[in-house]
């Protein structure tokens, strides 16, 4: 498993090599991208602050749940930190499994976990103004 | 008299932007609560006080309840409401 944070563009290429298998039918893979409007903002573009320690211990906790749960084969998590422009990546999640349903179902399940649980965070830069993103309070942590 | 220890005490996003601070510490006697400790950093840094009831404690980077009692060189953060990823939730 690889569970990484990096002030650097993702590397989708990369992360599915780390994750393929030769008993593994399927990948999926999730990209996450900023997106130019929220809120009926137009966001010019975003930085993330992280717990840099924290968040890659989270990432492998919240995937050996996940890992519980399907069978899967590999996972890899990766997301970046500082200043991102509209259309990069943030997050990506790559899952391999024997089977295609497997897969999309451990993604999806990571994907939300993730946004529930690892501590990063969005600060949204738009003309004229600035506002961290706080997602909702997670009432239990399991 | 009781001892006196302490804790490094860390803060992220919009927490570090209102305290002005990204690293601060506590010091405090034996059986303090992470909770507690929150309100002893909110008597210091009133913005801290819009958090009451959503901020999360970590204790060494992993979470922790209200209830933990703070030990000596722990690292406290304070961890506000997650955004990451992309999109909205």
């Amino acid at each position: 498993m690889l569970f990484e944070l990096t002030a650097n563009p993702l590397d989708a290429t990369r992360l599915v090599e780390h994750v393929r298998r030769d008993e593994a039918g399927a990948v999926a893979l999730f990209h996450g991208v900023v997106r130019n409007e929220n809120m009926g903002r137009r966001v010019l573009y975003l930085e993330y602050d992280a717990y840099p320690e924290m968040a890659t211990k989270v990432m492998r906790r919240i995937a050996e749940e996940v890992a519980a749960k399907f069978p899967v084969t590999e996972i890899a998590i990766q997301h970046r930190t500082g200043r991102l422009e509209i259309g990069e990546t943030s997050l990506l999640v790559a899952v391999s499994a024997p089977h295609r349903k497997e897969a999309f179902a451990a993604c999806h399940a990571l994907v939300d976990r993730f946004k529930e649980v690892v501590p990063i965070w969005k600060k949204e830069i738009w003309e004229g103004g600035e506002e961290w993103i706080e997602g909702e309070t997670v009432e239990s942590r399991d | 008299m009781r001892a006196t220890l302490q804790t490094k005490v860390r803060l992220f996003a919009r927490l570090a932007e209102l305290t002005g601070t990204r690293e601060t510490a506590v010091e405090f006697a034996e059986g303090l609560t992470a909770g507690q400790a929150f309100a002893l950093l909110a008597g210091r840094y009133p913005h801290l006080n819009d958090y009451e009831g959503s901020v999360m404690f970590a204790v060494n980077a992993e979470y922790v309840p209200p209830e933990y009692i703070l030990q000596q060189d722990d690292e406290l953060a304070l961890i506000p409401p997650v955004s990451g990823g992309a999109g909205a939730l």
